[in-house]
C-alpha cells in the first residue's frame, strides 16, 4: 500500500546531517529499553462477549487513539468517530491524540511495550508494516471481520464494507490492517479543458497517441509525471497498463516474487509503449526534476494534458484549482484489441492504515473503536469531512461528490469486477525504489523496456534469494 | 599538595567527560553493537555476528555511495580551498601596497562580508534555495535565464552525469566564505616585511602567492583539507534534500553514505544501518589520520 495522500505533505525538508547522524544513537537508546517489551495481552478482558459487544471490552475501559495529522487531518476522528463511539459506549474514554510524525512519536511507545489501542499509521514518517506485523506487534483483526457489524447484527463486519477491503490489509493471509480509505487510480486530465478543445478520453492507445499529438499541436505538454518524488505514479500506470494487457495474474506474479514476472511481455508491451512518448516530445523532459505539486500546478494552470494520480489529487489540488476546472479521471487505454482485460479496468485500492496494537492494555477496546469506525454513520461523517469515500458499502450514497471524486467513482462502477490492485511496494521498499529509479530511466529516455524489466526482475530475484526479507504471498 | 592540584583537576573534568560518555562514546559503542544485530526497533535486537557486514560488501548502492565520496573528497577540498585562497589573496593582499602596508582589492571590506553569508544559512535552507536556484524550467534561477536566450535548458539534477556535481557546487558555495576568512585570518598574520622584501626583490602578485603566501598558510590550509574532507563524507542533507527521489537519485548518481543510512533506518533495518554508519565511521577517522600525517611538513618558523 503506498498510502499516496502522504505525498500531500510530504516534507522534503529533512532536518539536515542531524537526522542521519544523530538517528544511529538514537536508536541504541530505544535499544535499552527494547528487551522489556515482551510480554503479549492474552485479549481477554473477563467481560463477556455478545454480539453488541464482540470483542468483550470492558464498559467503562480507555481507549487511545493515535490520528495522523495529515491529508485527511483529524476532524473526521474528533467530530465523527470518536463522538460515535461514545455515543455507543457512554461510559468509556477516549484519549485522542494527534501527530504528523508517527514513527517518532510511537516507535519508543511499541519498543517500551505500552503502545497506544488505535493507531492510524500513514504518511512518511509511518511504521513499516511489514516490521510490524514480524514483530508481532499488530492485533489479529479476524474476529473483528467476522464480527456482526454496527448496522445490521445479521451482517459480519466484513459483509458491510466492499470486497477486496479484507485482503488489502492481510499478511500471508492474515488480516492485520484496516484500510479505510477507497482509492482510484487513473489519468486525471480537465473537463473544462477538453470540451473546451472539443477532445475525447481516449480507451484505445492509438488514440491517446492520436489526442497527445493534438494536445501538442495546442501548445500544452500532453502528458507527464513527477520523477522527482513520485515516479512511483508511473509504474502504476506502467503495471496497470500490463495487467490490461497480459490479466491480472500479471501483477499477482510480480507481487510474489514469481520468476521472471516483470519480464512477461505484457509489462514488456506496457512500458514499451509508456516509454515512447519522451521520443515523441509528448512529456516536458524538465518532469524528472520536479516534485508532484509542481507538476499538478501545471496542469491546474492547463500547461498539461493527463496526469496519472489517485483520487486524492483533486482534494490535495483544491486551493489551486480553478473553479471550473473539472478534473476527470480517464482508465488507462487498451493496448490493443488482444487485451486480456476490457478498457475500463482500473486499479482500485483500500489506502490509508489503522491497526490494533496488540500489547495494548486495551485490545478489545481498540477493536470496539475499529468497528464502530466501521459503521455506515461513521464513514458518512468521514466523507462529509474529507469528501473521499470510504470502504464501508453504501456510506456515501447520494453524497454529492466534487467532480473528480465522482467521475472516479463512476469509473470503479464501469470496471466493475475487473479491478486490479498492486501490493509489492508496500511490502518490498527495496523493490519499490528500484522500480521508481527503473521507471525515470525509461520515462526519460535512459533505458528501452527490455532493459527496464530487466533490471527490476534483478531486483525481485535478490530480494527473493535473501533470507532476511519476509515475504508475503497473495492471491 | 599534589594530589589535591589533580582532585581539582579531575573534579571540572568531570561534568564536560560524563556528558562526552553518554552522549557520544556511548550512543558509538551501541551504534557499534546493533550493527551486529538485526532489530527492527520493535522488538529486541538479534545476534547475528557479521552478517550486516557482509551484506554491505555486495551491497551496490552503498559502494556507489563510496565512490561519490571518494570523488567528492578530492573535488571539494581542491575547488573550495582553491578558490578560497585566491579569494582572500584578493582581499588582504592583492590590491597593491600603499604606505608599506598591503591592501586587499578595492571594495574587500564589502566582499569579506558578503562571502560569508552562505555560512550563516543552514544547509536545509540552502538546499531548498538551491531547488530554486536548479529548477528544471523556465521558473528556474539559471534554466529561467538559459530558455529566455533560447537555449535549452540543463537538467542539473535528473542528468545522471550532471547531477552529483551540481550537488558538490552547491558544497562548495557554501564552504567557501568560511575559508576566505580562515585563510584571510592565515594572511594577517604573515608579517608585512616579508611581502615589503619580496617585493623589492621583484616579485610579482603571482610569485607572493605562491611563493610567500601559500608556504606561511599551510597549516591552515592543511587544517582546511581535513574539514572539508569531513564534509565530503557527510552531504546528507544537500542529496536528501536536492537529489531526484530524495534519495540519491537518478538512479543513485548521488546517493551518498548518510542517505543510504537513512534509507534503511525508514525500512527499520536499524543493524544494517547500524554497520553501514561504524563503516562511514572508520572511513573518516582514517581520512583524517592519513590527511594528517601526509600533509606533516616542517613549519616555517618566522
Amino acid at each position: 500500500m503506498s498510502n499516496t495522500p502522504d505525498l500531500s505533505r510530504r516534507k522534503v525538508l529533512r532536518r539536515a546531517a542531524a537526522v542521519g547522524l544523530l538517528a544511529t544513537p538514537a536508536a541504541s537508546f530505544l535499544a535499552a529499553c527494547a528487551t522489556g517489551g515482551d510480554d503479549t495481552k492474552s485479549g481477554d478482558t473477563g467481560v463477556a462477549k455478545t454480539p453488541t459487544n464482540p470483542f468483550g471490552m470492558k464498559e467503562d475501559s480507555t481507549v487511545e487513539v493515535v490520528i495522523f495529522n495529515g491529508g485527511y487531518g483529524e476532524k473526521y476522528a474528533t467530530d465523527s468517530h470518536e463522538p460515535n463511539f461514545k455515543k455507543a459506549w457512554p461510559k468509556a474514554t477516549i484519549k485522542h491524540s494527534s501527530t504528523q510524525e508517527i514513527s517518532t512519536v510511537l516507535q519508543p511507545r511499541f519498543a517500551a511495550g505500552n503502545p497506544p489501542e488505535f493507531v492510524n499509521n500513514s504518511g512518511t514518517k509511518s511504521m513499516d508494516f511489514g516490521a510490524l506485523v514480524n514483530d508481532g506487534q499488530l492485533a489479529d483483526l479476524t474476529d473483528l471481520w467476522a464480527a456482526p457489524s454496527v448496522d445490521d447484527p445479521n451482517k459480519k463486519v466484513s459483509e458491510s464494507v466492499v470486497a477486496g477491503t479484507v485482503d488489502v490489509g492481510s499478511f500471508n493471509g492474515k488480516p492485520f490492517v484496516l484500510y479505510y480509505v477507497s482509492t482510484v487510480f487513473g489519468l486525471w486530465y480537465s473537463g473544462k479543458l477538453f470540451t473546451d478543445k472539443g477532445w475525447t478520453a481516449p480507451t484505445t492507445w492509438d488514440d491517446f497517441l492520436a489526442l497527445c499529438a493534438k494536445i501538442k499541436a495546442a501548445g500544452i505538454t500532453p502528458y507527464g509525471y513527477a520523477g522527482k518524488n513520485a515516479a512511483y505514479y508511473q509504474w502504476n500506470v506502467i503495471l496497470t497498463h500490463a495487467a490490461k494487457i497480459g490479466g491480472g495474474d500479471i501483477l499477482k506474479n510480480i507481487d510474489n516474487l514469481e520468476d521472471g514476472a516483470w519480464k512477461a511481455d505484457a509489462v514488456k508491451q506496457a512500458a514499451e509503449a509508456w516509454g515512447s512518448l519522451v521520443g515523441k516530445g509528448y512529456i516536458d523532459k524538465a518532469f524528472e526534476g520536479l516534485i508532484h505539486t509542481e507538476v499538478q500546478l501545471q496542469q491546474n494552470q492547463y500547461k498539461l494534458g493527463f496526469y496519472p494520480s489517485g483520487d486524492w489529487l483533486e482534494n490535495e489540488q483544491a486551493k489551486t484549482t480553478p473553479a471550473d476546472f473539472k478534473y476527470q479521471l480517464a482508465a488507462i487505454p487498451s493496448l490493443s484489441s488482444s487485451d486480456k482485460l476490457p478498457a475500463t479496468a482500473i486499479r482500485a485500492t483500500a489506502g490509508e492504515g489503522y491497526f490494533v496494537s496488540a500489547k495494548a492494555p486495551n485490545v478489545a477496546g481498540g477493536k470496539e473503536y475499529m468497528r464502530q469506525m466501521l459503521s455506515k454513520a461513521s464513514g458518512r461523517g468521514f466523507t462529509e469531512v474529507v469528501k473521499s469515500a470510504t470502504v464501508v458499502s453504501g456510506a456515501a450514497d447520494g453524497f454529492a461528490f466534487p467532480p473528480g471524486v465522482a467521475s472516479s467513482q463512476a469509473a470503479l462502477g464501469a470496471a466493475g469486477k475487473d479491478v486490479v490492485n498492486i501490493f509489492f511496494d508496500g511490502w518490498y521498499k527495496d523493490l519499490d525504489q528500484e522500480a521508481r529509479a527503473a521507471t525515470n530511466e525509461l520515462m526519460f529516455g535512459r533505458l528501452d523496456a527490455a532493459g527496464f524489466c530487466d533490471r527490476i526482475q534483478k531486483k525481485a530475484d535478490a530480494i527473493k534469494a535473501d533470507s532476511s526479507i519476509t515475504k508475503f504471498k497473495r492471491n | 599538595m599534589r594530589q589535591g592540584k589533580y582532585l581539582f583537576v579531575y573534579s571540572f573534568l568531570l561534568a564536560p567527560v560524563a556528558l562526552y560518555a553518554t552522549f557520544v562514546i556511548a550512543p558509538y559503542v551501541q551504534a557499534f553493537y546493533i550493527s551486529l544485530t538485526s532489530w527492527r526497533g520493535f522488538t529486541a535486537p538479534k545476534y547475528i555476528g557479521f552478517e550486516n557486514y557482509q551484506r554491505l560488501l555486495h551491497d551496490e548502492h552503498f559502494w556507489k555511495a563510496v565512490r561519490h565520496h571518494i570523488v567528492l573528497l578530492i573535488a571539494l577540498p581542491i575547488v573550495t580551498i582553491g578558490i578560497a585562497l585566491f579569494f582572500a589573496f584578493l582581499l588582504n593582499v592583492g590590491g597593491g601596497s600603499q604606505g608599506g602596508v598591503r591592501k586587499g582589492v578595492w571594495g574587500s571590506k564589502f566582499y569579506r562580508v558578503v562571502f560569508f553569508f552562505p555560512q550563516v544559512l543552514a544547509v536545509s535552507v540552502i538546499a531548498v534555495m538551491f531547488q530554486v536556484v536548479y529548477r528544471p524550467n523556465s521558473s528556474g534561477l539559471i534554466n529561467g535565464v538559459l530558455m529566455k536566450l533560447g537555449l535549452d535548458p540543463v537538467y542539473f539534477l535528473s542528468n545522471p552525469d550532471l547531477a552529483l556535481w551540481s550537488i558538490l557546487a552547491v558544497m562548495v558555495w557554501q564552504a567557501v566564505g568560511f575559508y576566505v576568512v580562515l585563510f584571510s585570518a592565515g594572511m594577517a598574520s604573515v608579517p608585512a616585511d616579508i611581502y615589503e622584501a619580496a617585493e623589492l626583490d621583484g616579485a610579482t602578485r603571482m610569485t607572493l602567492f605562491f611563493k610567500v603566501t601559500l608556504p606561511l598558510l599551510w597549516d591552515t590550509i592543511q587544517v582546511a583539507w581535513v574539514y572539508l574532507g569531513i564534509a565530503a563524507f557527510d552531504a546528507f542533507a544537500l542529496v536528501s534534500v536536492l537529489s531526484v527521489g530524495n534519495n540519491g537519485g537518478p538512479d543513485w548518481n548521488t546517493t551518498v553514505i548518510g542517505v543510504e543510512i537513512y534509507q534503511n533506518m525508514q525500512q527499520n533495518k536499524y543493524g544494517y544501518a547500524s554497520a553501514m554508519g561504524v563503516a562511514l565511521f572508520f572511513l573518516t577517522i582514517t581520512f583524517a589520520a592519513l590527511t594528517l600525517r601526509v600533509s606533516k611538513r616542517e613549519t616555517i618558523e618566522m
